[in-house]
């Protein structure tokens, strides 16, 4: 495969930031998948896209709008009628759904190099994302392993709940680097670290 | 202003695009009825109240929607899907959480 390069690499800059001195409240990363995939039914054919994924990740998805699970290597959620994104840590995701996912069911996009994938973490992560998007990230409204797709400043992401204090959000490589220093801005006032 | 999305919840007016009147009947493409045309391209209900208008939630789930706004105090009356097929499964705020 060709090796792929981050968009991040000249300012992501490992350590502690702004103002640590009592404590880091903010760990961001990029977490690299391998995959990342965009999967659309047919109208008429979500529960059988719903069963593919479940065959190709193993992963079970939640009834409901925006509903997704994790398992800390694959990641599913919806983020549009009909419409998921497949994240997972190794790579050739796309080509196993090309077979599970026949042309009568839907159609399978791979974004893999068209996504960077940051995520936030620690206690202060809710916070600073509520500084970015005007959605509810309180755990009872947005629950682990469910998404949502909304918008910073006309910039498309995509950001999936990975733990109770741990969000990953998907943005378009080219605005990866603008989003990421803004995310580094904001967190500057609670102290983080890079990783 | 808030906008409902039937799959993505309240979401700020900021997130979606207004794509017209949707009272709007579009002819037959073949169609020569010059008058259904013009009435089609130009002529509008303007309504000061309740109006039947199209959105794009292009900063979501980018579904078209229907939705009945007041013109008068922008109030959103209902939102729903302009394709049927998919269902409403997003959590209203006046329903509650459950």
């Amino acid at each position: 495969m060709v090796e792929r390069q981050s968009p991040l690499e000249p300012v992501l800059q490992a350590g502690s930031h702004g103002n640590f001195e009592h404590g880091v409240d903010i760990i961001l990363s990029e977490t690299q998948p391998g995959s990342i995939v965009q999967l659309a039914a047919w109208p008429g054919e979500e529960r059988r896209l719903i069963s593919g994924i479940r065959t190709v990740t193993g992963l079970a998805l939640p009834d409901g709008a925006g509903g997704g699970s994790t398992d800390g290597v694959k990641s599913v959620f919806g983020f549009a009628p009909g419409k998921f994104t497949v994240v997972d840590e190794a790579e050739g995701l796309a080509s196993a759904f090309a077979g599970v996912v026949t042309p009568a069911i839907g159609t399978v996009t791979d974004l893999s190099h068209g996504r960077t994938a940051i995520r936030i973490a620690g206690p202060k992560a809710e916070w600073v994302l509520a500084k970015f998007f005007a959605i509810d990230f309180a755990l009872p409204a947005f629950p682990v392993g469910a998404g949502r797709s909304t918008v910073h400043h006309d910039v498309f992401a995509q950001i999936q709940r990975t733990g109770a204090d741990q969000f990953d959000i998907y943005v378009f490589r080219s605005f990866a680097r603008s989003f990421w220093k803004a995310l580094c801005h904001a967190s500057e006032e609670v102290g983080y670290e890079v990783q | 202003m808030l906008i409902t999305c039937p799959y993505c919840g309240p979401r700020d007016v900021i997130e979606f695009t207004y794509q017209g009147d949707g009272n709007r009947e579009r002819p037959q493409p073949a169609s020569q009825n010059l008058d259904a045309w013009n009435a089609y391209v130009y002529d509008r209900l303007n309504p000061a109240g309740d109006h039947n208008e199209i959105w794009q939630h292009s900063g979501g789930c980018r579904a078209h929607l229907r939705v009945v706004r007041n013109t008068l105090t922008h109030e959103i009356s209902s939102t729903a899907f302009a394709r049927g097929g998919h269902k409403s499964t997003a959590r209203h705020k006046a329903e509650g959480k459950s």
